[in-house]
């Protein structure tokens, strides 16, 4: 071509420009996106991730056992009633016993004993200061001291939790273990990962 | 700075001038890197080469978190990501159609090197890390597809570590050591998931680097072969055919880059298994080192090669003769700068007899790709009664005719390009 007299037409020349941009920018981000959700927990993490059935009736009064969800500890306390009395009149010494912060119980369990069931307690056994799991100390006193009424105690930086799970003060972990989310599917047996509500 | 072409810019970019040639950078590679302003389609690969090699790095490094290079994982795994994953299948599609692409992208831009021959001088160098880069590409892909673990991955590995063992006096040992076990396994499959996922593409990135590097020392070719640094404006230095790469061919690669893309969206929704010439189905069965498959046969960039293993006889009851001409048919690239003897570079001004050598040599190519990917019987077999030749596999005695073009080709080039009558070259580049 000869040389153009023509003058540049910067406007349109900037409107291309803008407008190439942006789709070259729309194209990128929607290819972003299958690619960042490939990080996502893939279908079989999921799977194992699902629901874990626990049948209630296997805990004995006053005991505690310990069954799996996601790869966490999860404890089933049976409290028996002396214990349950130990829960009240507490609240001087306890971080939270209000349960104020509420990402730590689902609201069907933001009660006095923090449990649907109020003998069956159920919580994720991991210590909310740095993921240790803390050992079961439900007798009163013992190794732990003349003031001790039954608890939890973190081995690792010394936080203690009463039999609901509820942090004392002084401890370095700041808020109360976590009641992960579970709903009765019969008297005895609960689903653990599954809230009470979403069928309800 | 003692630099005449100083530049000076305030702001973030000026900080950054002043600490890194980031502006200067820009200039010369980019905005004030003049190329001949008569590019045809021909010279959309390179750009296309180089943003294939960009996805298969970020695919791949994506395939990576959820691939286990392990035998008794692998295959699963790959399962896994095609299913579990989310957007898995699409990851590892957009791979594997890569991988195929890659290649038909490379010879497409090897073929016009060898069109306007832009392996001549000042650009040899520039075509030995080209050849390089397309020996190392093969290896990547060849331990690329062991990685699934399918019966076709582990044939084709079987097959071509033992192209190794033929080697007289070192081979088998050579083999085991390659293999790091007695045949195809888990130390294997390790092993090829190194080399594939870091030392390859590692070694690959250094070469593209060079082969960049040497291309703007040197400048493109174009397909008239007229030196554009030849006629240069005598106020400014810029040479008179040359336009700068940005915004012109920046603009112009963008254009070839959507219809690449188009063409690479097609396939990984619509064919990504391209009737079993991209995904081939019996690697859709996991490896089994007590079965070979009916029909084994390499992807389809690698058949023209294979086609000359396979044709090739052995001599003294020793494979090895097969496997140094298939050897030989890809080294032979790098003697092309010292094999052409022609005055000019580009096809347009060399005679008809290169033209016919370089289409003798296109057709074997394809015509020994085609057989590469069929069973040797495929077209059946000659008459017993006929001589020399009666009984033999047709198949066979065509890929054996096209091997001896395919190394004609070359091997006659210093005496058929001087013998060729060369048009005379413009002194300045033509504009359709």
């Amino acid at each position: 071509m000869a040389k153009s007299t023509k003058k540049i037409d910067i406007n349109r020349r900037n409107f291309l420009l803008t407008a190439t941009s942006l789709t070259g920018a729309v194209g990128v981000t929607a290819l972003g996106i299958p690619f960042a959700s490939s990080m996502l927990p893939s279908e079989k993490a999921k799977a194992a991730g699902a629901a874990v059935e626990f049948d209630v009736s296997k805990v004995k009064k006053g005991e505690v056992k310990t069954t799996e969800w996601r790869g966490q500890p999860v404890w089933i306390l049976n409290r028996s009633d002396n214990m349950l009395k130990t829960l009240s009149g507490n609240d001087g010494n306890l971080a939270d016993p209000l349960l104020n912060v509420a990402s730590q119980q689902p609201k069907y369990c933001e009660n006095d004993t923090r449990s649907i069931n109020p003998n069956v307690l159920v919580v994720v056994g991991i210590c909310t200061h740095l993921g240790c799991s803390p050992s079961p100390k439900l007798e009163a006193k013992g190794d732990m001291g003349e003031e001790w009424k039954g608890g939890f105690f973190c081995p690792c930086h010394g936080s203690k939790f009463d039999l609901s799970g509820r942090v004392f003060k002084g401890s370095p972990a700041p808020t109360n273990l976590v009641v992960p989310p579970h709903k009765y599917i019969s008297d005895n047996k609960i689903l653990i990962g599954e809230d009470q509500e979403k069928e309800g | 700075m003692a630099n005449n072409n100083e530049i000076k810019s305030s702001g973030l970019v000026g900080w950054i001038d002043e600490r890194f040639p980031f502006s200067s950078f820009i200039k010369n590679h980019l905005t004030e890197y003049y190329a001949p302003k008569n590019f045809n389609f021909w010279y959309f690969f390179g750009a296309l080469a180089l943003f294939t090699f960009v996805i298969q790095i970020l695919t791949g490094i994506f395939l990576t978190m959820h691939y286990k290079p392990d035998a008794a994982e692998a295959f699963a795994s790959v399962e896994y990501i095609m299913r579990d994953v989310s957007f898995g299948w699409l990851i590892r599609y957009m791979h594997s159609t890569g991988a195929s692409l890659f290649f038909v992208v490379i010879y497409l831009h090897m073929f016009r090197g060898l069109m306007y021959g832009s392996y001549k001088k000042p650009r040899e160098l520039l075509w030995l890390f080209g050849v390089l880069i397309f020996l190392l590409l093969m290896a990547e892909a060849f331990f690329g597809y062991l990685l699934p673990w399918g019966q076709m991955s582990y044939w084709g590995a079987q097959v071509i570590v033992n192209l190794f063992a033929t080697i007289p006096f070192i081979g088998p040992d050579l083999a085991e050591w390659v293999r790091g076990d007695y045949l195809v396994s888990d130390a294997t499959l390790n092993r090829f998931f190194a080399f594939h996922v870091i030392a390859l593409p590692l070694a690959l990135a250094g070469l593209i680097f060079g082969h960049l590097t040497a291309l703007h020392e040197v400048g493109s070719n174009n397909p008239d072969g007229v030196e554009i640094k030849q006629h240069k404006d005598k106020k400014t230095g810029i040479p008179l055919d040359g336009i700068p790469f940005h915004p012109y061919y920046t603009v112009k690669d963008l254009i070839g880059l959507t219809v690449f893309l188009i063409v690479f969206a097609a396939i990984i929704f619509f064919a990504p298994e391209m009737g079993g010439y991209f995904l081939e189905h019996n690697n859709f069965v996991p490896a089994n080192p007590l079965v070979t498959p009916d029909h084994i046969a390499p992807v389809w960039y690698f058949t023209p090669f294979y086609s000359i293993l396979r044709a090739v006889p052995p001599i003294l009851s020793s494979q090895f003769p097969g496997v140094a001409a298939m050897g030989l048919s890809v080294m032979i690239f790098f003697l092309v700068p010292w094999l052409d003897k022609s005055p000019v570079k580009s096809i347009r001004y060399k005679g008809t007899l290169y033209k016919k050598w370089l289409s003798a040599f296109v057709l074997s190519f394809l015509v020994l790709g085609y057989l590469g990917t069929e069973p040797s019987n495929v077209w059946g077999q000659f008459p017993a009664a006929l001589p020399l030749i009666g009984g033999g596999d047709v198949a066979t005695f065509v890929a054996r005719i096209f091997t001896i073009v395919y190394f004609l080709f070359f091997i006659l080039m210093p005496i058929y390009s001087k013998k060729d009558i060369a048009k005379k070259v413009p002194t300045r580049v033509t504009m359709p």
